[in-house]
């Protein structure tokens, strides 16, 4: 149990998809205007993280890596050089469920969520803890939680930033930096906050 | 054909005019993250401007016979496709600077440039068009890397493409190294005052008050 605590938070604040590894970027400074849009991008990661790196895990281990396949026969095969290709389908198909399955069941989170799903296709965040994961070797429930873990980070980092530049509109900042300038400079100050979570040690 | 000063413009455009990174917000994503070392940072926007330019004219050539409901998976599929071959490519002939790269080569396919210039240009124009527009965005997008990480080698570790330019201080020299620039925030910064530089000799760019 220990062992995943520490990997929940290492993957929140230590390795933080965000802050140190510049992931989901163009999404992270393109929605954190305001701080109700940011939350409700965040919980839609962490969803889609919590579920696609769980299920690119068992794809990955029963269909991709090699000799994997010996359950259907086949010892020798290595389909490892399809993984960009499998990874990227399983999370637009995973996408593209949950959508439905949201318009279905639970319109109210639906109408909240609806505009973030399809952009999160192409978020590198989600891609990116897919990729970290196989990097890794994570098993089964680790992926669970590192999945969870990684999307809760990259939601803290997305409505902190949304909080500062809320409050950075009554700012006077020089012209040249006004907008995306000053962002990217709040962005790498916070970076330099979560990175003060590196030396504790787990 | 189109005349040579519109040729000229959708090449040359992208470099300071209208930037992806600094203007689009375009490709931030998976890229920051390998520019603590130039040689690197070199791999990386070679192997962006190589997907940008083939997927960009393949798209291009295609764009007739897409159907518009299912254009996002074919162009998705062309560009993970492209991704592979440079990732297989650099496995095979640069093995140490492809650890290195890590998942950062895999994230190009979800690289916002590339399908952002897919869905936004190439699906529009001819072939030719499509090349230089890739080649002319993929140009933008290492004229920034290329700075940031030239700064950060430069001033965070004393050398440039690992030879050592400026004697550090524990090898004798005199040279005190800014740890804070291999930290990854400092790329954050070094972005941000090349915005600001950018924006000061092309005021037209600055963004209006809230």
């Amino acid at each position: 149990m220990e062992h995943y605590i520490s990997m929940f938070v290492r993957a929140v604040f230590i390795e933080n998809l965000a802050l140190s590894f510049f992931l989901g970027m163009c999404t992270f400074l393109a929605v954190s205007k305001k701080v109700t849009t940011a939350m409700g991008l965040g919980v839609a990661v962490i969803v889609v993280l919590g579920i696609s790196v769980p299920v690119s895990n068992i794809v990955n281990t029963y269909v991709l890596s090699p000799g994997s396949l010996s359950w259907a026969g086949f010892p020798d095969a290595d389909l490892s050089f399809l993984r960009f290709l499998t990874f990227i389908g399983i999370i637009a198909a995973l996408v593209q469920i949950l959508e439905m399955t949201l318009d279905k069941y639970l319109p109210a989170l639906y109408n909240a969520l609806g505009i973030f799903l399809p952009l999160i296709t192409v978020n590198c965040a989600i891609f990116g803890g897919v990729l970290f994961m196989v990097e890794r070797d994570y098993d089964f429930t680790e992926s669970i939680v590192y999945g969870v873990g990684s999307g809760v980070g990259w939601a803290l980092a997305i409505v902190l930033l949304a909080a500062v530049r809320e409050k950075l509109k009554y700012a006077d900042i020089p012209d040249g930096l006004r907008g995306l300038g000053i962002t990217f400079i709040s962005t790498g100050l916070i970076g330099l906050g979560f990175m003060s979570f590196s030396g504790v040690s787990l | 054909m189109a005349s040579t000063k519109e040729m000229k413009s959708v090449l040359f455009g992208p470099i300071f005019a209208n930037n992806p990174i600094a203007l689009q917000i375009l490709g931030v994503c998976s890229a920051l993250a390998v520019t603590s070392k130039l040689e690197n940072t070199l791999v990386m926007c070679i192997a962006l401007t190589f997907v940008l330019v083939l997927s960009n004219v393949s798209i291009s050539i295609i764009r007739n016979h897409i159907p518009s409901s299912v254009r996002i998976i074919v162009q998705m599929t062309i560009i993970a496709s492209l991704v592979i071959v440079v990732d297989q490519l650099l496995k095979a002939f640069a093995y140490d600077i492809a650890q290195e790269l890590s998942v950062f080569v895999g994230l190009i396919i979800t690289n916002c440039i590339v399908m952002g210039r897919a869905e936004a240009f190439a699906m529009k124009e001819k072939p030719g068009m499509a090349l230089l527009d890739g080649l002319g965005n993929g140009l933008g997008y290492s004229v920034v890397l290329l700075t940031v990480a030239f700064f950060r080698e430069l001033f965070g570790s004393g050398s440039l493409f690992g030879y050592q330019i400026l004697p550090l201080i524990t090898e004798g020299g005199w040279y005190t190294p800014v740890g804070l620039l291999v930290l990854p925030p400092s790329a954050f910064f070094i972005i941000g005052g090349f915005i600001w530089v950018l924006r000061t000799f092309r005021p037209e760019q600055v963004e209006a008050k809230e």
